[in-house]
């Protein structure tokens, strides 16, 4: 009955996976009263494998994110590495997981120090984990991981400050970084990206390179579903919406196969680069372009204020669970659930 | 010079889809900015352009070719240290001729706001933060207006019922009372309480999620249908401009490098750029298509490239593409065309759409 059940084939051989999220909450204390910016989330990491995380602004993704990458402690719920709980952990393996974990800030304006060249930035986690003896060799280090992240011939980039490069210079800069303690996984936090899509695009082709070639697992988040089309393929997604995931399953199906009216949605408002084939998008399916506040979660489905398959005495009675309603999707949503899914392989309703 | 203040209506103007004489044309038209040193960059070089009434002109391109510059120079908004010259001129409805780069004072405030207005990039973010909506939109009628408080009233409130705000909710909250997509709404409501015939949007959904884009994609559509104005948008998403351009204008190093019909650009282009530019979306419908990205960054505007200014990036240049800039040349003889390409291999250049590999990698 969650994501995890359903997910990954390494669960299905009987591995455990290396990174999971049982249950985990998040709880802040704000002023309007207490909100739950993550609730119950369940997800699992793999080296070598994608994760999307997707959903509007403020759904929750950096929360999920912050405590899988252990900066947050969650209020209700584990994160495993190893199968280990990592706030219950010894000091050592929550070393090892520290290093095997790597958060990315994708703000490309935000994550550097300004005051620091490339050089100090890289060899700093070097030699502070003694991952190699000596700032030769830090240096050295350093060039290798550059190339690592196309930025060529890095000597012609060590000695710059973050101001002296473009916005997907120091993303490359921000992901080198990550790489300097050879991590198992990375979390990549896209937020809504200022990048050309041009840039963005080469940065994902980089990335790509490092899945496929080093064998790192992501956990990439962004609000753009064609974007984890393209980086996750041949991973999984996981769709939130006000701290809950909605719906789970494997990108392609998520992509070509929504069934969650929220999924839907963000596909739908999707532009195309095809003048024809955009204009035949569903303009305004939503009832509502308001997003909810957590403060004063809508009862039921917290979505049923917006959603365009909204059944009264339905959708605004209990909290749907996320359950399986393909083989390896799971959707919360109270009239799937009654009517069924459909065939994975025949739309419905085309989505364009 | 002075036009009675527009009422609510779009009877007088142009029917959308482009005839007739142009509303703006522009002959020529370059920017310096004075940077720190004495020495200036040419940040736009030699645009000729046409806008007709009703049309939508997507002017589209990376980081720093330009865009901003070139639409703050068509409304004389530039800083100081950036100088505008060529020509641009304004054809009012009555038939009125304004040359903009020789106005000044009345005429100039005049112009602005009433003829063209602009939703600048960013500044959903730079709202005077210790003023109401109400305040906001109250200031602007004033200063360009003798409306009186209750006419201010009903137009703010219809206008923003045009983006889709409650008024009665919106006027009294501040800025940071709003979303992002709310506050863009409100501005571009604000453009338009004075009826312009030109707005330019620059990057309107930039930094904003997927359904807000949608949103305000939706507003545009609609508030184009009711008032007819005449638009230029600015923005780095190519998918964006399918949706909202009758004409796309591609922008490379501060020049027109391929201008055309919406069709055109998007399933011919000719440019190398445009169809970079193209091929950098990835297509949210179908299987996954092969990527590319476009090799390295734009060129510094102080050290630019001989020849093509693309050259250096450009999977098609030869070396007789470091000799000469290309103009700017229709794509075919055909009488009229208006698809002009800048190119000396534009006809190597071919987009095939969408070739899809079964189970492709994304790298
Ligand atoms: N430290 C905090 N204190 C109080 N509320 C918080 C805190 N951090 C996040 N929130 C709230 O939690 C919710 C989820 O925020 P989060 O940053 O995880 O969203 P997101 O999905 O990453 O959004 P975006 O796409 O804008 O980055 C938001 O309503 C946010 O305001
Ligand atoms: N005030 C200024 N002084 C000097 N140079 C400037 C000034 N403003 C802009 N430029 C330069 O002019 C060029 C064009 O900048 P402009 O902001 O018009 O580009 P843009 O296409 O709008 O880019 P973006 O997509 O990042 O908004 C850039 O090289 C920029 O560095
Ligand atoms: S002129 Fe040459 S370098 Fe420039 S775009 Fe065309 S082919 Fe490429
Ligand atoms: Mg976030
Ligand atoms: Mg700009």
């Amino acid at each position: 009955m969650t994501a995890t059940d359903t997910a990954p084939a390494a669960k299905a051989e009987g591995r455990t996976p290396l990174m999971t999220l049982n249950g985990v909450s998040q709880v802040f204390d704000t002023k309007a009263g207490p909100i739950r910016a993550c609730d119950q989330v369940n997800l699992s990491i793999n080296p070598g494998e994608v994760l999307c995380l997707v959903g509007e602004s403020g759904s929750g993704k950096t929360t999920a994110a912050r405590m899988a990458a252990g900066l947050a402690k969650p209020s209700d719920g584990t994160v495993a590495y190893n199968g280990i709980d990592i706030w219950s952990m010894n000091r050592r393996d929550f070393s090892t997981f520290r290093r095997g974990v790597q958060y990315v800030h994708q703000d490309p304006y935000a994550s550097l120090n300004p005051t620091r060249t490339i050089l100090q930035t890289i060899t700093a986690p070097l030699l502070k984990h003694g991952v190699v003896k000596g700032s030769k060799a830090a240096a050295q280090r350093a060039a290798e991981l550059l190339a690592k992240v196309d930025m060529t011939p890095p000597e012609s980039f060590l000695s710059k400050y973050p101001h002296q490069l473009s916005g997907g210079q120091r993303q490359r800069i921000s992901v080198a970084r990550a790489l300097t303690l050879d991590p198992k996984i990375i979390i990549a936090d896209e937020s809504t990206s200022m990048l050309d899509v041009s840039i963005r695009i080469s940065v994902l082709a980089m990335l790509g390179r490092l899945r496929d070639e080093l064998g790192v697992g992501f956990l990439f988040i962004t609000h753009d579903l064609a974007i984890a089309k393209y980086f996750g393929w041949n991973g999984n997604t996981a769709v939130m919406y006000l701290g809950r995931i909605v719906e789970f399953g494997p990108t392609q199906q998520i992509i070509n196969a929504p069934t969650h009216p929220y999924t839907r949605a963000l596909i739908d408002a999707i532009p195309e680069p095809d003048p024809d084939l955009t204009k035949t998008k569903g303009a305004g399916s939503l009832r509502s372009l308001e997003i909810p506040s957590l403060a004063h979660l809508p009862v039921g489905c917290s979505f049923h204020p917006r959603c365009p398959r909204f059944e009264g005495g339905l959708c605004d009675g209990a909290v749907p669970e996320l359950i399986t309603v393909r083989p390896g999707q799971s959707t919360a949503c109270h009239v799937v659930a009654r009517d069924g899914a459909g065939d994975a392989e025949v739309r419905d309703e085309p989505v364009a | 010079m002075v036009t009675s203040m527009p009422q609510g209506t779009t009877s007088g103007r142009a029917v959308r889809g482009g005839q007739g004489k142009p509303l703006l044309s522009v002959r020529d038209f370059n920017v310096e900015y004075r940077t720190g040193s004495g020495a200036t960059v040419h940040a736009v070089r030699g645009i000729d352009l046409d806008l007709y009434p009703g049309e939508s002109l997507a002017l589209v391109g990376e980081s720093g070719c330009g865009k901003t510059t070139f639409g703050l120079g068509l409304l004389r908004l530039l800083p100081r240290l950036g100088h505008a010259s060529g020509k641009v001129t304004f054809n009012r409805g009555d038939g009125t001729e304004i040359d903009i780069l020789g106005l000044d004072g009345r005429d100039l405030r005049q112009f602005r706001w009433r003829d063209a207005a602009m939703v600048f990039q960013g500044a959903m973010n730079a709202f005077n933060p210790v003023l109401k909506i109400r305040g906001h939109m109250h200031d602007t009628m004033r200063a360009h207006t003798k409306a009186t408080k209750q006419e201010i009233e009903e137009r703010s409130a219809e206008l923003l019922r045009l983006v889709r705000l409650e008024p009665e909710r919106v006027m009294d909250c501040y800025p940071h009372e709003l979303s992002g997509g709310m506050r863009q709404r409100v501005l571009i409501a604000m453009s338009l309480l004075l009826e312009p015939e030109v707005l330019i949007l620059d990057e309107p959904t930039t930094a904003l999620d997927i359904l807000t884009q949608r949103s305000i994609v939706d507003v545009l559509h609609e508030v184009r249908e009711r008032l007819g104005f005449s638009m230029i948008f600015i923005s780095h998403d190519l998918a964006l401009a399918a949706e909202l351009a009758d004409r796309v204008a591609t922008m490379y190093a501060g020049r027109i490098v391929e201008t055309g019909g919406v069709r055109d650009m998007f399933y011919q282009p000719r440019h190398p750029y445009t169809l970079g530019l193209i091929k950098a979306v990835p297509p949210i419908v179908g299987d996954l298509p092969d990527m590319e990205s476009i090799p390295g960054g734009p060129p510094s505007l102080a050290a630019l490239p001989p020849g093509c200014k693309f050259n250096p990036r450009c999977g098609f240049a030869t070396a007789e593409c470091q000799e000469a800039d290309p103009p700017l040349i229709p794509v075919t003889d055909q009488q009229g065309s208006a698809h002009e390409v800048a190119c000396i291999h534009s006809k190597d250049v071919h987009l095939d759409r969408r070739v899809q590999d079964d189970l492709g990698t994304a790298s």
